[in-house]
């Protein structure tokens, strides 16, 4: 981290850019949506639970999209859910991030040719900040995934965020 | 019963119904019959005392292609531990089916499913609307000449 360390020394003053303290209570506190779509919901609570322990990442779920920070899309959009997913990203307040997990939510994995019914890529509804590979990705694959929107937290600044619409494809990152 | 006293005992009362049947050397035995008995054989099926089909198992949609789409009935008797399948078939125009959701509950959500996928349309039914897709969606996915749609609500639907 080393952005806190030695500068409590003897007073209480703490002295550090607003950028960097912003990105850094960001990028500790990703409380994420809770809310699953098909078996890589399933990697997810594998994820969650204290096994891989995403908690000690400051992730945790949130049951409502008004105290989430991240969207996990972890499985197939079906086209009737993408309007709810839409919607759902819609309420979460800004800052927001969103994380594709598994092939499915990144471009429909195998229901591409002939899934009348599935969305082929959930980034034709909403932003995505990473993209996770994997049918389904391992919860290693998740928690790396997870690290790097916080890298990617970590280099943003306040200018940048004021215009944080849509990401262009070269501020994605590729886990894994 | 065997398959074949069920044929038996179905041909008995319905013999002008029953289009083709098969008991020997399938899977599942089966007669085919006319669309417009369906619901007159589906009630015997089930008040005989003899039959007692207490338990429609599986409805489907089918289509074989040609113009030609098909219902099937899967019948299973807990009470008498004996199964039958029935089949019927009707042209593309005119895909119309008597409901047997007054015989059976289970067909209910059976037949808005196939209703959904094939664009079966059940008579008599008390709610045929789309059970999986979206109720403006167009066309039915499982028919073999559909074409996906281009667009819903704005998003790309094919790759």
């Amino acid at each position: 981290m080393g952005l806190l360390d030695k500068r409590f020394e003897n007073s209480n003053i703490v002295i550090t850019k607003m950028d960097d303290l912003l990105n850094w209570a960001r990028l500790s506190s990703l409380w994420y949506m809770q809310f699953g779509l098909a078996c890589c919901a399933i990697e997810m609570m594998a994820t969650g639970a204290s096994h891989y322990d995403l908690d000690r990442f400051g992730a945790m779920p949130r049951a409502t999209p008004r105290q989430a920070d991240v969207m996990l899309v972890t499985g197939t959009v079906s086209i009737k859910m993408a309007e709810r997913i839409k919607r759902l990203y819609d309420q979460m307040a800004e800052p927001r991030y969103v994380i594709s997990m598994g092939s499915c939510a990144n471009c429909g994995g195998p229901y591409w040719e002939h899934g009348y019914h599935v969305l082929k890529g959930v980034d034709r509804v909403i932003p995505v900040d990473v993209y996770i590979p994997g049918c389904p990705p391992r919860p290693e694959a998740l928690l790396e995934g997870l690290i790097k929107l916080q890298e990617k937290i970590r280099k943003s600044s306040l200018v940048e965020l004021k215009s944080h619409k849509s990401p262009s494809k070269a501020d994605q990152h590729m886990a894994g | 019963m065997s398959p074949q006293e069920i044929l038996n005992k179905l041909t008995e009362k319905f013999a002008d119904a029953i289009v083709e049947a098969k008991v020997e050397g399938v899977l599942e035995p089966y007669a085919k019959v006319k669309v417009e008995s369906i619901r007159e054989i589906s009630s015997l099926m089930r008040d005989d005392s003899d039959l007692q089909f207490d338990t429609l198992m599986c409805l489907s949609g089918m289509d074989y292609g040609k113009g030609i789409l098909g219902v099937v009935y899967n019948l299973g008797s807990i009470a008498k531990k004996h199964k039958f399948t029935l089949k019927i078939e009707i042209s593309v125009e005119a895909a119309n089916v008597s409901s047997v959701e007054s015989v059976w509950r289970t067909a209910d959500w059976h037949e808005r499913e196939a209703f959904d996928l094939f664009g079966i349309v059940f008579t008599d039914h008390p709610d045929l609307r789309r059970i999986l897709l979206p109720d403006d969606w167009e066309g039915y996915p499982l028919r073999k000449d559909y074409q996906v749609q281009e667009f819903y609500h704005g998003m790309k639907v094919p790759y």
